[in-house]
C-alpha cells in the first residue's frame, strides 16, 4: 500500500531536506501517477504498423487523447470544491488516469505526425510535436475531442456525474476494442485504460444510483442533468474518415459498433437509479462536421484560453 | 469502592507516568481535558490547514504550463485532501465530528494557517510554496510524528512521507525555471521575495510572546520552540537558496560563526498578527470558498444517506419476508 | 476556561495555529456526517490486514471504494477490509474509565488508528 513511498524510507524521515540538493529532472512516477505510463513511454516510438497512413493514425491518436485530456481538466475543476473529501480524492484519480492516458496518446500522435509524409486534414503545422505542444499550442479547431468531453458543467455535481457515467461507459466500450489494435502504443493505452475505465464507470455509475434514487431534490437534479446532456450522446456513435480507415487496417474500433453495449449498460443504471432515458433530439452537426472533424461548442475556446495561457505566455521555456 | 477522587488521581498519574516514559497516550485512555482540548484545536486547525492550502495551488491546476506538471499539482492537491482526512480522523478520536469541525472553520471559529491567506499570482508560486512553505510545513511536522498522542502522531508519519515530495517536486520546478528562460528566472525571485517573510512566519512569534508553549512541550504536544524551528528552517534553506541562485531577501540575513547558525531579521509581525486577525490579502476568499464547497455538497452528501437508508430498509425488508 | 491569551505554535503543523482562544468543540452536536468507518488493508500476500485509518462514508459499498482511492490510491493493497467504527468493540485500557468517559463523548470509544501500520518508522 506505500508502493509509491519505498523511496522516502531509505532516508532519513527527520532529513528530508537531504534528498533536495540532490533532487534532479527525473520523472518520478508518483508524478507520472499511474504504474503503466512508464512501460507505454517506450512504445511510443514503434513503428506506424503495415499499411496504415501515419496521418491517419495521428488524427486517431489525438481524438482519443483529446477526449481524454479534455474531460480530464473538465473534472479538474472539482478540485477543491467537492461535495466531500473521500470525492475529492477519487475525483483528482479519475482526473489523473485520463490525463495519464492523454499524455501517452498525444505523445504517440506527436510521434506518428513526425514521421508522416503527408500533413493530415487536422492541419499538423509541424514535424514531432511533443505532448506539450500539441496540448498547448493547437487553436480549437485543431483539438479532435467529442463535444460530450468538453461539457462544462458549473459545479454541480449531478452534470458532473452525468458527463462522467456516459463518458466512461463510451470510452470503456471503445478500449475493450482496441485491447487488440495492431498499434501497439493505443493497445497498450487500451490495457491500462481498461482497468482505469472500469472504475470510473463504477463511481460513477454507484453515483447515479445514488442521485436518482437518494432524494427529491437529488433525483430532479440527476434528471435534469441527464436531460441537458443527451443532445451530445449521438455524437460518439458517429464514425469519422479516419476510424473507417483505420477499422480496415485493423487499428482502430468503429463507433458505432459500440452503441448497443452502451445502450445497455446506461439503461441498467438508469432504470435502477429510478431515472427516465431522456428522449431528445440529438445535436446537430455543422455540414456534417463535429468534434472529430475539429467544429465544436462555443466551451471549448474557454478551456484553451485557460489551460494553454501560461504556456503561450512564454515560447521556449522549459517547466 | 474508592471515591472518584482518587481514582481521578490514579488515573492522572497514570497519564502523567506514560508522557514522562515518552510513551504514547491512546483514544481510550484517560487525559486531562486541557491536554484534549488543546489537541482537537490543534489537530483540528492543521486539518483545515490542509483543506484551505488547496485552494492556492488549485488556483494553477487549470493553467499548469506542461502536462507533467499539471499531473503533478493535481496528485500534490490531492495529496492534501488525503492529509486533512488523515487529520480529521484522529482529530475524531478524541471526540468531535468531521461535520462540526468543518462548520467552526467556515463560520470562523477555529483558524487555519495564514500562510495560506496569501495568494498564488504566477506559477512560480507553486514552485516556491513546494519548497519554503511545504519546507516549514516538513520543519514543524517531523517533530509531530514523535507527537505523545498516538492518533495524531500516525497520521503525521504518513503526512510526511508525502510531504517529502512535495517539497522535491516544487525544488525541482524552481530548478527548471532558473534554468530556463530571463522571464522565469525573473518570476521565480519575484515570487521568492513575497514568499521568504510570510514562510518565517509560519512558525509562529517568538518564543517570548507563546505563554503555552510551556505546557505543551510538557505534554509532548511540543517537542521544539518556535524559534528553534525558525533558526532550522533558515539554516537549511540558505544553501538552498545559493543552489538555486535565488537571493532571501533579508539584508540582515548573514552566517554567524559564534552561534554557529545564521542570524536573520525579524518578520513583520504586525502583518501576521492582521492576516491572522482576517485582514489578510484572501482571507475572506479562501473561507467563502470553502463554505460554498460545503454548502454546495449538502444535497448530494443527503442523498448518498437517504439512498444508503433506503438500501438498508430494502434488505431489512427482504430479510423479514 | 481562562484562554484568553491567544497562543501560537509552529507545529501546528502546516503552520502557525492558535492553542488558545478558539473553540475546540465538544461534540454537543448531532452527528449529521456519514458514518465513521476503519479501513483495515493486506499490503500484500501472507501478511495481515493493518490499521491503515478511517473515513467517511454513506454505506459499506462506498466505505470500501473510498478505502481503495484514499488508502490505496492505486491497486497496491490486495484486500481492504472496512468496518463501521460503532460495529467495533473494544477492550478497555483501565476497567474503570466509565466512571470517567466525559459526558456525550460516545466517539471517546471509537479505535482510530488503533493499530499502527508496520512500515511506520519511529514507533
Amino acid at each position: 500500500m506505500s508502493g509509491h513511498h519505498t523511496d522516502v524510507e531509505e532516508h532519513d524521515a527527520t532529513n528530508a531536506y537531504q534528498s533536495l540538493s540532490q533532487t534532479t529532472a527525473v520523472d518520478d512516477p508518483r508524478w507520472a501517477f499511474g504504474t503503466g505510463v512508464e512501460d507505454v513511454q517506450a512504445e511510443i516510438t514503434s513503428p506506424v504498423p503495415d499499411g496504415v497512413d501515419p496521418a491517419d493514425l495521428a488524427a486517431y491518436c489525438l481524438m482519443l487523447g483529446d477526449d481524454a485530456l479534455i474531460c480530464s481538466h473538465r473534472i479538474s475543476e472539482w478540485v477543491s470544491n467537492a461535495p466531500e473529501l473521500e470525492e475529492e480524492v477519487a475525483l483528482a484519480n479519475t482526473a489523473l488516469d485520463l490525463l495519464g492516458q492523454a499524455r501517452v496518446l498525444l505523445a504517440r500522435a506527436g510521434h506518428v505526425e513526425g514521421l508522416g509524409s503527408t500533413a493530415g486534414s487536422a492541419g499538423s503545422a509541424g514535424r514531432g510535436r511533443d505532448e506539450d505542444a500539441l496540448a498547448y499550442l493547437r487553436t480549437e479547431s485543431q483539438f479532435r475531442n467529442v463535444a460530450l468531453a468538453e461539457l462544462g458543467d458549473e459545479l454541480d455535481f449531478a452534470r458532473a456525474i452525468a458527463r462522467l457515467l456516459i463518458f466512461s461507459t463510451w470510452r470503456l466500450a471503445l478500449l475493450h476494442r482496441l485491447l487488440g489494435s495492431r498499434d501497439p502504443v493505443i493497445a497498450a493505452v487500451a490495457g491500462k485504460g481498461v482497468k482505469e475505465l472500469t472504475y470510473h464507470r463504477d463511481y460513477a455509475a454507484r453515483w447515479t444510483l445514488r442521485l436518482g434514487d437518494g432524494t427529491d431534490e437529488s433525483h430532479r437534479r440527476m434528471q435534469a442533468a441527464l436531460d441537458a446532456i443527451w443532445p451530445y450522446v449521438e455524437e460518439l456513435f458517429r464514425t469519422s474518415d479516419e476510424e473507417r480507415r483505420l477499422v480496415e487496417a485493423g487499428v482502430a474500433v468503429d463507433p458505432a459498433q459500440t452503441r448497443a453495449e452502451v445502450d445497455a449498460v446506461l439503461d441498467e443504471v438508469l432504470a435502477k437509479a429510478t431515472l427516465t432515458r431522456p428522449q431528445r433530439p440529438a445535436i446537430g452537426t455543422i455540414g456534417g462536421r463535429g468534434g472529430r472533424q475539429g467544429l465544436h461548442t462555443e466551451q471549448l475556446g474557454h478551456v484553451l484560453a485557460e489551460m494553454q495561457s501560461l504556456a503561450r505566455q512564454h515560447p521556449g521555456a522549459t517547466w | 469502592m474508592p471515591d472518584t477522587d482518587e481514582l481521578a488521581a490514579g488515573f492522572e498519574a497514570e497519564f502523567e507516568r506514560t508522557i514522562a516514559a515518552d510513551q504514547r497516550i491512546e483514544p481510550r485512555d484517560w487525559m486531562p481535558d486541557a491536554y484534549r482540548r488543546t489537541l482537537i484545536r490543534q489537530i483540528a486547525q492543521h486539518a483545515h490547514s490542509e483543506i484551505i492550502g488547496m485552494q492556492p495551488e488549485g488556483n494553477w491546476i487549470l493553467r499548469a504550463p506542461s502536462l507533467r506538471r499539471k499531473a503533478i499539482l493535481l496528485a500534490k492537491v490531492q495529496d492534501e485532501a488525503g492529509h486533512g482526512m488523515y487529520l480529521y480522523a484522529a482529530a475524531e478520536t478524541l471526540g468531535v465530528d468531521r461535520e462540526e469541525l468543518t462548520e467552526k472553520l467556515i463560520d470562523s471559529k477555529q483558524k487555519y494557517s495564514s500562510i495560506f491567506n496569501y495568494p498564488t499570482l504566477s506559477y512560480a508560486d507553486i514552485g516556491v510554496i513546494g519548497w519554503l512553505v511545504d519546507g516549514a510545513a516538513i520543519c514543524n511536522q517531523v517533530p509531530l510524528c514523535r507527537c505523545s498522542y498516538g492518533p495524531y502522531a500516525r497520521a503525521m508519519i504518513r503526512i510526511c512521507k508525502e510531504e517529502s515530495f512535495h517539497q522535491r517536486q516544487g525544488y525541482e520546478l524552481l530548478l527548471a525555471m532558473v534554468n530556463g528562460t530571463e522571464a522565469q528566472r525573473a518570476m521565480v525571485q519575484e515570487s521568492v521575495d513575497r514568499w521568504w517573510w510570510p514562510s518565517l512566519m509560519m512558525f509562529g512569534p517568538p518564543d517570548a510572546d507563546s505563554p503555552n508553549t510551556q505546557q505543551s512541550m510538557a505534554w509532548g504536544i511540543k517537542r521544539h520552540t518556535n524559534d528553534e524551528l525558525r533558526q532550522r528552517f533558515v539554516d537549511m534553506t540558505v544553501p538552498q537558496a545559493a543552489a538555486l541562485g535565488v537571493t532571501l531577501p533579508d539584508p540582515d540575513l548573514r552566517w554567524n560563526p559564534e552561534r554557529q547558525a545564521h542570524d536573520y531579521g525579524e518578520p513583520d509581525w504586525e502583518e501576521f498578527k492582521a492576516v491572522l486577525a482576517g485582514s489578510g490579502p484572501t482571507n475572506a476568499q479562501r473561507l467563502a470558498h470553502r463554505r460554498r464547497a460545503h454548502e454546495n455538497g449538502a444535497w448530494v452528501r443527503e442523498a448518498a444517506q437517504a439512498y444508503a437508508d433506503k438500501q438498508a430498509a430494502r434488505s431489512r425488508k427482504e430479510a423479514a419476508a | 476556561m481562562s484562554e484568553d491569551v491567544t497562543d501560537l505554535t509552529a507545529e501546528g503543523g502546516r503552520g502557525a495555529v492558535p492553542t488558545t482562544g478558539v473553540e475546540a468543540g465538544a461534540g454537543e452536536r448531532k452527528r449529521r456526517s456519514w458514518p465513521l468507518y476503519e479501513v483495515f488493508v493486506r499490503g500484500k500476500r501472507g501478511l495481515n490486514h493493518v490499521h491503515v485509518g478511517s473515513l467517511h462514508a454513506a454505506d459499506d459499498e462506498m466505505a470500501l471504494h473510498n478505502a481503495r482511492d484514499v488508502y490505496t490510491r492505486r491497486n497496491e493493497g490486495v484486500s481492504i477490509w472496512v468496518v463501521r467504527a460503532d460495529h467495533i468493540t473494544a477492550s478497555s485500557p483501565a476497567e474503570k474509565d466509565p466512571f470517567f468517559a466525559p459526558a456525550g463523548d460516545k466517539v471517546y470509544r471509537h479505535p482510530t488508528f488503533y493499530a499502527i501500520p508496520e512500515e511506520v518508522p519511529h514507533l
